[in-house]
This record gives C-alpha cells, sequence and structure tokens, in this order.
C-alpha cells in the first residue's frame, strides 16, 4: 500500500454516512417513523421517502418559498428544515389541505382567480397563504404582499395571487 | 453536506458540555442560516446539537423595567408580541422588515445574533476569502462589493454584518446573556460583534461552547419617537443597502436624547457617540440632523461598487432622524417612504 493504514481509515471514515437517526413525525395527519441520515432536510424526505410530490424543490436555499409548508400550523421553508428536527411534529403539505374531496378554499380561489400561470410555486404559495390567514396579520393588500414576499413568482402572477387571498380570507 | 452527528439537548448544561467536547461541534436551532452554508459547503460542523428543546422560549419582565428575551423565541413570535409593539416597536419594525415571514417562523433570537455575512465571497468556494479561509486573500477588494461595508472595514474583509433586528438591539443597548463551559456572563451589545480586523472568520466574542441564553432589553425603548427605515433593491425580502433605527427622546422640540445605528455598513450595526452627542441638547431638524450625518460618513470609505452608500448612509440617516423626530416611523407594509 503506498499510504498508511490509518491515512487509509481516515480516508474511509470520511466517506462512511453519519450514524442513522430515528424520527416519528405527522404529514398530513398520517405517523411516520423514518430511519433518517441527518443531512436529509424535510423537502427532500417529503418528495423522496413519502413520495408527496406537490412541495416543490426551487432554489433548495430558502429564498424562493416553493417548498412552503406548515409546520405544527406555522409556514417554514422544508429545504432549510433538517428532517431530523421535526420529530413529533405535525407537517401539513399542499395533499393535505383539501378536505372530504372539497378543495381547501384557498385552492379555489386561486382557481377563481387563475392565479398561477406554468403552477410551480403554487403549492408554496398555497402553504403560505394558509399560514398568513392562519397568523391572522394581513388584512390589507399591502399587507398581504409584504408578508407573502417569501414566495417568489416567476410568472408574476402577484395581482391575481392577492385577489385570490382576499377571496379566500372571507371564506376561512 | 458533508457528514455530522446529530444530537438533542436535554437542558442548558447538557448542550454546553457536548458542544465542549468536540471541537468541530455546533448548535443548531432555526437553522435558516446555517444548513444553507452546510450545503455549501461552507460550515462544515462534524456534530450538530440540536437545542430547540431547552427552556428558553419565554419572553419575561425584568427588574427595572426591562424585557428578558429567550434565546429560543422566534422572530416573528417577537415582532409580533404585544409587549415589544408597545414598549420596543423599532425592534418589532427591524423584525419586520427582515427576511420573509417562513424564515422569520424558524429562525431564533440568538441565531439572528450569529447571522453569517452574505458577502458573496464568502459563500462562493472557488474564490478567496479571508472569513471563510484565513489567509486567502479578499475578493471583494477590487471585486463586486455593492453590498459590502464602508465602515470599520480593513485589510482583510470588508463583509457587512446582514441583521436588521440587531440594529435595533444596538440602539437599544440590549445586554445578550450566555452560558458556557466556565458558567454565566453578561455581553453588553456593543461588546458582542467584532470588526473584522485581521482575523475577519472570528465575528463575536462568544467562546466555543458558550450558549446564547436570553437577550435583555433595559426599559428604556423609545417607544415615541423612532423608526427603523430599510433601504433595499427591492421592496420586500432583500437584505439592506443601509438601514438605520433611530432612538429619540423629545422635550419640546429639543433633542434630550438622541441614539441611533445603521445597518448594512459595517461588519456590525454601527454607531457613533460623537454623532450621537452633537445632536444632544439641539432642536430637532434637517440641519443638525445633517451635521451628525456628516460626522458618521466621514470616515467611510468606498471601494468602488460601493462607493453609492456614502451619500446613501447620510440621506438615509437624516430621512430617519426626521421621521422619528415626527413622529411618523416608516411603515413595514406601506413602503412609501415617509
Amino acid at each position: 500500500m503506498s499510504f498508511s493504514s490509518e491515512a487509509a481509515n481516515r480516508a474511509a471514515s470520511h466517506d462512511v454516512a453519519p450514524p442513522a437517526v430515528s424520527v416519528s413525525f405527522t404529514v398530513n395527519g398520517i405517523d411516520h417513523a423514518l430511519i433518517l441520515d441527518p443531512r436529509s432536510t424535510l423537502l427532500d424526505v417529503l418528495r423522496e421517502h413519502l413520495d408527496l410530490h406537490g412541495t416543490k424543490k426551487g432554489c433548495d436555499q430558502g429564498q424562493c418559498g416553493a417548498c412552503t409548508v406548515l409546520i405544527d400550523g406555522l409556514r417554514v421553508v422544508s429545504c432549510l428544515t433538517l428532517a431530523v428536527m421535526t420529530d413529533g411534529k405535525k407537517v401539513t403539505t399542499i395533499e393535505g389541505l383539501a378536505k372530504d374531496g372539497k378543495l381547501h378554499p384557498l385552492q379555489q380561489a386561486f382557481i377563481d382567480h387563475d392565479a398561477f400561470q406554468c403552477g410551480y410555486c403554487t403549492p408554496g404559495q398555497i402553504c403560505s397563504a394558509a399560514g398568513l390567514i392562519a397568523e391572522g396579520k394581513a388584512t390589507t393588500p399591502d399587507e398581504i404582499r409584504e408578508l407573502m414576499s417569501g414566495n417568489i413568482c416567476r410568472c408574476g402572477a402577484y395581482t391575481n395571487i392577492v385577489a385570490a387571498i382576499q377571496q379566500a380570507m372571507g371564506h376561512t | 453536506m458533508i457528514a455530522f452527528h446529530y444530537s438533542r439537548a436535554d437542558n442548558i448544561a447538557d448542550a454546553v458540555n457536548q458542544v465542549v467536547a468536540t471541537s468541530g461541534a455546533k448548535f443548531v436551532a432555526g437553522g435558516t442560516n446555517l444548513v444553507d452554508l452546510m450545503k455549501m459547503d461552507v460550515e462544515k460542523p462534524v456534530k450538530l446539537i440540536d437545542v430547540t428543546r431547552l427552556p428558553l422560549g419565554k419572553v419575561e419582565e425584568i427588574a427595572g423595567g426591562g424585557l428578558r428575551i429567550g434565546a429560543l423565541v422566534r422572530n416573528s413570535d417577537l415582532a409580533y408580541h404585544p409587549a415589544v409593539e408597545r414598549r420596543y416597536p423599532m425592534l418589532s419594525s427591524a423584525l419586520r422588515a427582515g427576511a420573509s415571514q417562513q424564515l422569520r417562523n424558524m429562525a431564533t433570537v440568538g441565531g439572528n445574533l450569529l447571522q453569517r455575512t452574505r458577502c458573496a465571497y464568502f459563500y462562493d468556494l472557488t474564490t478567496a476569502c479571508n472569513k471563510r479561509e484565513p489567509g486567502s486573500g479578499c475578493s471583494a477588494i477590487g471585486g463586486l462589493n455593492r453590498m459590502n461595508a464602508i465602515l470599520g472595514t480593513s485589510d482583510a474583509c470588508i463583509a457587512v454584518h446582514p441583521s436588521d433586528m440587531c440594529v435595533a438591539l444596538s440602539v437599544l443597548e440590549a445586554k445578550v446573556r450566555v452560558t458556557g463551559p466556565r458558567g454565566e456572563r453578561e455581553i453588553a451589545f456593543a461588546d458582542f460583534h467584532r470588526l473584522p480586523g485581521d482575523t475577519p472568520q472570528h465575528e463575536t466574542n462568544l467562546n466555543h461552547g458558550e450558549l446564547i441564553t436570553a437577550i435583555e432589553l433595559p426599559a428604556r425603548g423609545f417607544a415615541s419617537n423612532y423608526t427603523y427605515l430599510k433601504i433595499r433593491d427591492r421592496l420586500s425580502y432583500a437584505f439592506a443597502l443601509v438601514s438605520v433605527a433611530v432612538g429619540l427622546e423629545l422635550e419640546g422640540g429639543n433633542i434630550r436624547e438622541a441614539r441611533f445605528a445603521l445597518g448594512g455598513v459595517a461588519h456590525k450595526p454601527w454607531r457613533n457617540a460623537e454623532a450621537e452627542a452633537a445632536l444632544r441638547g439641539k432642536a430637532a431638524g434637517e440641519a443638525v440632523f445633517a451635521q451628525a450625518a456628516d460626522i458618521v460618513l466621514r470616515e467611510a470609505k468606498g471601494f468602488g461598487g460601493n462607493s453609492f452608500k456614502i451619500d446613501l448612509g447620510r440621506r438615509a440617516l437624516v430621512r430617519a432622524l426626521s421621521q422619528a423626530a415626527r413622529g411618523t416611523p416608516q411603515s413595514q407594509s406601506n413602503k412609501k417612504i415617509a
């Protein structure tokens, strides 16, 4: 061997996966018990482990809001959330908003107001808007725009998104 | 992201001991900055100690009329806390000006203090950066430096501290409570963050293993005459080019106490005792505000791309002092600058 066994061990240990961690949490009312690499983000776990593809990966850096979900009712970006830190928590994704075969009022409002074009940011926009309505801090269009600024829509459907949220505020 | 060990801390002593035991270990709470930097391989902790279960989530009254804010209080909860809105509206306003509601729901008060710079070269592993790799050089000097510092810079680093909340805490003269392997101590806000000097890799005066447990606000809140004015490239969800927090106490039209700090211009919130003293005892008005602003900016140094910040800083400071003196603080939803 051209290098010492100590160096080989060091090289090998650098490549091994870190110790996996047990995590239990609820997604859209369903309990899950998973064993995860600590590096896994909640976004990747939702999409790759639980096959919930509604939550979208946009920038993966917390800048676009496409991956917005609700944890214990609060809107967060799932791309900067380590899944191992959600142990014991309740996660709601876009797939969990419709109830009894009926669209959530925000989903219906986005359709009514044509509040999207390509649709990629829409699950994040709707989860974020659900959080916004629950917070109860926005009433005027200015306040809605400000408190929705974490969700980027590159198609530029903002005017209709604000109108859709205003409609849903009257219904929830 | 490199492989790391993860564990949850049961109590404060356990958290401190776990970090002290491992030189490359770090605390994690909101994770909004740390996880992002880990994805970029800028931060490479070998172990993360999850402190989110520690009992540090309360806002409490303290003797003397102040407020103690637990380190784990969310930025969003603090922004809308009734006592903060009523007694420290400058802090509430600064919190609302920072990040997005999703990030404010995740980010903690303690973590906000420990944000690292957003200098593009700090994030770019292909470039030299003394903060990321001491001794490698500063790519921002002579590079793209539009967002960089104009005050308190060094030949080694011209990065800025990105926080809005800290600009308000600087004016309020908060205290930072920390617990470490040698027990508890209190750090005055002005002494918490460092200027870059020749060790830009050290942004704070925290020692390894010290955990922020609380921020304490003195009673003086400047609730009548204050503002937080943030100038940025878009109306919301962008880092400051220049921001200004102001707190005034007026008696008739005269200034009894004046405090102000600039954000987006230095490695820490920037205060200037001489400029503040120049306002005390004077009648509030644009001419004296301009004199104070000149004192602050006369030592500023531009690096080409960011030289516009010298004039912008002067004008933003005069405008912010006027807003505070008139009692018409900047709204964080209607972005027309009052």
